[in-house]
């Protein structure tokens, strides 16, 4: 594989860009494989160069229905964080913190991680004792946070509404400064071509339609290219997981969501920090191009049709100009959606199943992109030693029949309870 | 025609709440408080006019074009 440095692109720059090597290739499908990932986004093709570089794992293929990175992991808003208050969730994200920090040295692909900072605002005194002890529980699990009083909030972001007439006055905030942004699209394809590189194939244009188990084990996958025989096999289809579990007459604890997003026209550098409004569901930051990424509730009813309607959207961006009056001078650049798992507790399910060799890596709700590495990197030990690591262990898929739910927000599929 | 503002969503109306005074199984217990089958295509589900007349009403709609179907009263049982 080529090295990308900066002596490639001067080398490159010369030569007019006529002579890259192609990131990934575009094999058929094999007979057989070792392991298959269906489902090409961040978590699957993460999930692949795991096995691949962390247990010499590399009989490996990756089914994508569509193309590789055109699904979640080219549709969120970019958040990278760990401000969590539970120990599953906190351990987790942190694990996937350290990834980050490493990822583009790692992959050899520049993935622009921008450790800018999150602030959680607060609104009222209630809020500020909450944020409090979350902090506390995520400095106890070794995650930075600072609770941050008006004034020093102000400092931050002095765009937001600090004025005293206000239905939600700003109390302060709890900052995690280590947490930000990266590039999404650069994840998906910098995972993509090392796995590729590590003899992975990624085969796109493929959608499973059937699986083959017998006795309880699982033995392939009927697609739309063929049949594909398989020792292992793992999910990571976040959106459609319903839609492979029905044919595998399971059915789990997940509703699929759409969830919105929007960017505004670029503007000059305003905002250094991604923030969140603590008196509904609104978060922002400001991408290097200089549109305002935003976004915020779920459209609040079953839908796989990955666009959205308006009066969520409306909604949404009403809290936005409450907290940033600025925005409201803003014109709307693209709006766009993307299908969510919704676990019932609000959080993921990494785990085996009662069929022998199938893994299930779903139920992301509204964090997927920022547990892309952590996810992979622990679906991958799950699948390849056949046992879940500590890190995912609370991640099960038998939590909810047996009470040991992971309720970090109480925000699951039922939006219209909160 | 009313706007969909005036509509909150109650879930999936195909579920069933196990019987009173019967024994109830862990797993049927599960099913019924955590597990949905969410189709692609028509879902039976529970809506509310709860900015309007206050009504709890099924609708038949379809989750990949959102098309409705049909609705029916809340306490209609469909075949």
């Amino acid at each position: 594989m080529q090295k990308y440095s900066i002596f490639s692109l001067v080398k490159n720059a010369l030569t007019g860009h006529q002579n890259w090597d192609l990131a990934w290739k575009d094999p058929n499908p094999k007979e057989e494989y070792d392991v298959v990932i269906i489902g090409g986004g961040g978590h699957g093709l993460a999930t692949a160069y795991y096995l691949a570089k962390e247990h010499q794992i590399t009989k490996v293929a990756i089914i994508e229905k569509g193309w590789i990175g055109g699904g979640n992991v080219g549709r969120n808003t970019t958040i990278i964080r760990s401000n969590y208050m539970h120990d599953e969730n906190g351990l987790f994200s942190e694990f996937g913190m350290d990834l980050w920090r490493k990822m583009s040295q790692d992959l050899n692909y520049n993935v622009m991680f921008s450790p800018r900072g999150i602030i959680n605002l607060a609104h009222s005194d209630a809020q500020m004792n909450a944020y409090a002890r979350r902090g506390n529980s995520m400095r106890l699990n070794g995650i930075d946070a600072v609770l941050l009083n008006r004034e020093e909030v102000k400092e931050l972001i002095p765009m937001a509404d600090f004025s005293d007439n206000v239905r939600f006055p700003i109390f302060g905030g709890l900052m995690q400064p280590s947490a930000g942004t990266a590039r999404h699209d650069a994840v998906a394809w910098g995972y993509a071509r090392q796995a590729d590189s590590m003899g992975v194939d990624i085969i796109q244009n493929c959608e499973v339609t059937g699986f083959d188990v017998s006795a309880g084990k699982i033995k392939g996958i009927r697609t739309s290219r063929g049949n594909i025989k398989a020792k292992k096999v793992g999910l990571c289809v976040a959106g459609s997981t319903n839609i492979l579990a029905e044919k595998l007459n399971m059915t789990l604890p997940i509703e699929t969501h759409l969830l919105q997003a929007c960017v505004s026209e670029p503007v000059k550098p305003v905002l250094d920090k991604v923030v969140t409004f603590g008196a509904g569901h609104f978060y922002i930051s400001q991408s290097d191009k200089g549109e305002m990424v935003m976004g915020g509730d779920l459209d609040g009813y079953n839908s796989y049709a990955q666009r959205g309607n308006l009066p969520t959207l409306q909604h949404v961006l009403t809290e936005g100009i409450a907290m940033m009056p600025f925005l409201s001078k803003l014109k709307m650049l693209r709006t766009w959606g993307g299908i969510m798992d919704m676990s019932m507790d609000g959080s993921p399910i990494i785990d085996k199943t009662h069929i022998d060799g199938l893994y299930l890596n779903c139920g992301w709700c509204y964090g997927g992109f920022k547990a892309t590495p952590a996810s992979g990197w622990t679906f991958a030990h799950t699948i390849a030693q056949d046992r879940v690591h500590e890190l995912n262990a609370g991640y099960s898929l038998n939590r909810f029949s047996t009470g040991h739910l992971i309720d970090e927000k109480g925000l699951g599929t039922k939006t219209w309870i909160s | 025609m009313r706007s969909q503002n005036e509509f909150s969503y109650g879930g999936d109306a195909t579920v069933k709440r196990p019987e009173i005074n019967k024994e109830v199984t862990d797993q049927e217990w599960d099913n019924f408080v955590y597990n949905r089958v969410s189709p692609r295509g028509k879902h039976l589900e529970l809506w509310q006019h709860l900015s309007g007349c206050r009504q709890w009403i099924k609708v038949e709609r379809d989750t990949a074009t959102h098309e409705i179907f049909n609705t029916y009263k809340a306490n209609e049982e469909i075949a």
